[in-house]
């Protein structure tokens, strides 16, 4: 359940974002998630980015513990602990669909991997894309979306989406981004009838479905999700909508 | 056949969420509800919203889990909109922590406000300080915040007490002879957990609460202790995770029982197996009611 490893690679994957790589034996499967923690820091949730022998996690530096993951080197020891939650249900013989919008792309990649179908990557800008390389080679096709336009479809991951499903049949669209880029999704896949998975994010403190202070209603995201189905967000007032701090005090989503 | 009561307050099930395990907010305790449980014991509220201990605060360990939230909670203002939720859906005992008798009573009135069957006073948290264990190791003080909270409520009042203490008993009579209505044990064991490749204590708290299996004999022991000293009313918590678990702290003493860390290692079907074993077990073995099981150990 928990161990310490140490870091055997480090890539950097952009400005803001690097890849940090560890030998872990637990099994672990596709949207799953760890708990991560070195002296110094507080403890973090960070999604697997690579799920095979070798693993690893993709940090973007937002804050004072990215900045301290950041700051560690090869060899560096870090305490881990899970896997956590539930995954994404590849199923077998439905035409998918890959979303990744910002550093949400890590999450996506070990399924990009498992999977290899179409896949869409959204960032800001060129500069934000992360991960293009390795979803080029194992994704069927691969588009890129930035708001600026600076690389591939000038606009957002959603609105690219839209308009490749329109242009070919998907059952089921897998993605992992920013709640408000989710939020917007959702509502694509309702009203496109497309079913999907999201994987989701709230604040976490046991990340083992214990403490209740990452609810979603009556979800745990870090226990019954992170990943969710279509019909287990529909019944979510939460999502898109609020959120809860340390205190566990309802805040409105931003 | 699994009806029981803790003092006045009847339950359908004798098995409750202990405080602390999903249920800082309404819809998760209606969920739990909904899983079995005959009653869940709120988050530990306070008067002023609190964020806890930084991460980390929570680790697994070979046998149980170590914790030190340091009782993160909203605050008793807006636990108002949580309690609304929850209170409907069934036997929602408030939880509270307070520095004073004055701070506890004041709490306890909310809770009664809010629709709370009962509120169970946190005595015994052993990683706050000025709060739980520090308060709840000291008979006197123990008798002068129940008997406050008594005098200013009047749904049932529950004591929950540390094992972390040789004098467990005097503070179970202290609580008995300040009126209270029941007594709950055990809150966790304190305990340290240090990474041997990092160099470092774990928890930012350093200290934490040991819960799990790790405790469970040390909580039935408690319970029994209690139960020989005096006859008020006990609900059994530590390490109970099946029928067989929860068979022992009834057979120790107690009239009903929590579960918390379980709900982690078992999942949130736990109370509803234990409700369906501990019915086959009391068929089997000639139990007619929980109230012929409570304290046969004793006999
Ligand atoms: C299931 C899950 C998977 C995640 N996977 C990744 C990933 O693969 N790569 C990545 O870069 N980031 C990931 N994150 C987000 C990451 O945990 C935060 O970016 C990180 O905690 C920020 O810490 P900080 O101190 O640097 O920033 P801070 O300035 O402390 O916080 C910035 C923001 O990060 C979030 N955050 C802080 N602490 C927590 C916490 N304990 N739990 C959840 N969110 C928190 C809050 O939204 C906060 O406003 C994931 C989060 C979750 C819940
Ligand atoms: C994560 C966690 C948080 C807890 N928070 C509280 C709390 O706020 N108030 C309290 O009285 N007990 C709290 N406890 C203690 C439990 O209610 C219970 O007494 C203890 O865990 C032993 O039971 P268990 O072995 O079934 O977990 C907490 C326990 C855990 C594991
Ligand atoms: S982080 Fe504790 S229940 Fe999800």
């Amino acid at each position: 359940m928990s161990d310490t490893v140490r870091i055997v690679s480090i890539i950097d994957d952009s400005h803001d974002t690097k890849t940090f790589e560890f030998q872990w034996e637990e099994k672990t499967s596709p949207g799953q998630f760890i708990m991560v923690w070195v002296p110094g820091m507080e403890e973090i949730p960070m999604s697997l980015s690579k799920t095979a022998r070798i693993k690893s996690i993709t940090v973007k530096k937002i804050g004072k513990d990215t900045q301290k993951l950041h700051d560690l080197g090869l060899g560096a020891p870090i305490r881990i602990r899970g896997p956590y939650g539930k995954g994404f249900d590849l199923k077998k013989g439905k035409k998918m669909l890959i979303i990744g919008g910002g550093v949400g792309t890590a999450a996506v990649i070990p399924v990009v991997k498992e999977t290899g179908a179409d896949t869409i990557i959204g960032a800001r800008t060129d500069k934000d894309l992360i991960m293009e390389e390795v979803a080029g080679k194992y994704a069927k096709n691969l588009w890129i979306a930035t708001d600026d336009g600076s690389k591939g479809f000038h606009g957002n991951a959603v609105q690219l989406m839209r308009e490749k499903v329109t242009e070919s049949r998907y059952d089921l669209v897998l993605a992992c981004g920013p709640e408000i880029m989710q939020y917007h999704l959702y509502k694509a896949c309702v009203e496109l009838g497309v079913d999907c998975q999201l994987s989701l994010e709230r604040h976490m403190k046991c990340g083992a479905g214990v403490c209740g202070c990452c609810m979603m209603d009556d979800m745990r995201v870090c226990r019954d999700g992170p990943v969710f189905t279509k019909e287990q967000i529909s019944k979510m007032k939460d999502f898109g909508v609020s959120t809860r701090d340390e205190c566990g005090r309802r805040v409105k989503l931003g | 056949m699994l009806v029981t009561s803790v003092g006045k307050l009847r339950l359908e099930k004798p098995g409750m969420v202990a405080s602390g395990i999903m249920d800082e907010t309404g819809p998760s305790m209606v969920r739990m509800l909904k899983c079995g449980a005959g009653a869940v014991v709120t988050k530990s509220i306070g008067s002023e919203p609190n964020p806890g201990h930084p991460n980390p605060t929570f680790t697994e360990l070979k046998c149980g889990y170590i914790n030190a939230m340091g009782l993160p909670n909203p605050g008793i203002e807006l636990f108002g909109a949580e309690m609304e939720i929850a209170a409907k859906s069934g036997n929602i005992i408030g939880s509270i922590y307070g520095a004073s008798p004055e701070e506890f009573s004041r709490l306890a009135g909310k809770m009664e406000e809010y629709g709370a069957a009962a509120v169970e006073l946190n005595l015994s948290c052993p990683h706050a300080a000025g709060y739980g264990m520090e308060l709840g190791t000291d008979p006197a003080v123990v008798g002068s915040i129940v008997s406050a909270v008594k005098s200013s409520v009047s749904i049932p009042v529950w004591a929950k007490l540390t094992p972390n203490t040789h004098i467990l008993k005097d503070l179970a009579i202290a609580v008995r002879d300040a009126g209270g209505d029941a007594v709950v044990a055990i809150n966790t064991v304190k305990a340290m957990a240090i990474s041997p490749q990092l160099g470092k204590p774990i928890l930012s708290n350093k200290f934490g609460g040991l819960s799990g299996p790790a405790i469970r004999s040390i909580g039935v022991r408690a319970v029994f202790e209690i139960r020989a000293a005096t006859d008020i009313p006990i609900v059994g918590v530590g390490g109970i995770s099946d029928w067989k678990d929860a068979a022992q702290y009834i057979m120790a003493g107690a009239c009903a029982f929590q579960v918390g860390s379980a709900i982690g290692t078992k999942g949130i079907d736990v109370f509803s197996a234990i409700n369906t074993e501990l019915e086959r077990f009391m068929k089997d073995y000639g139990y007619g009611s929980i109230s012929k099981m409570i304290g046969v150990a004793h006999e």
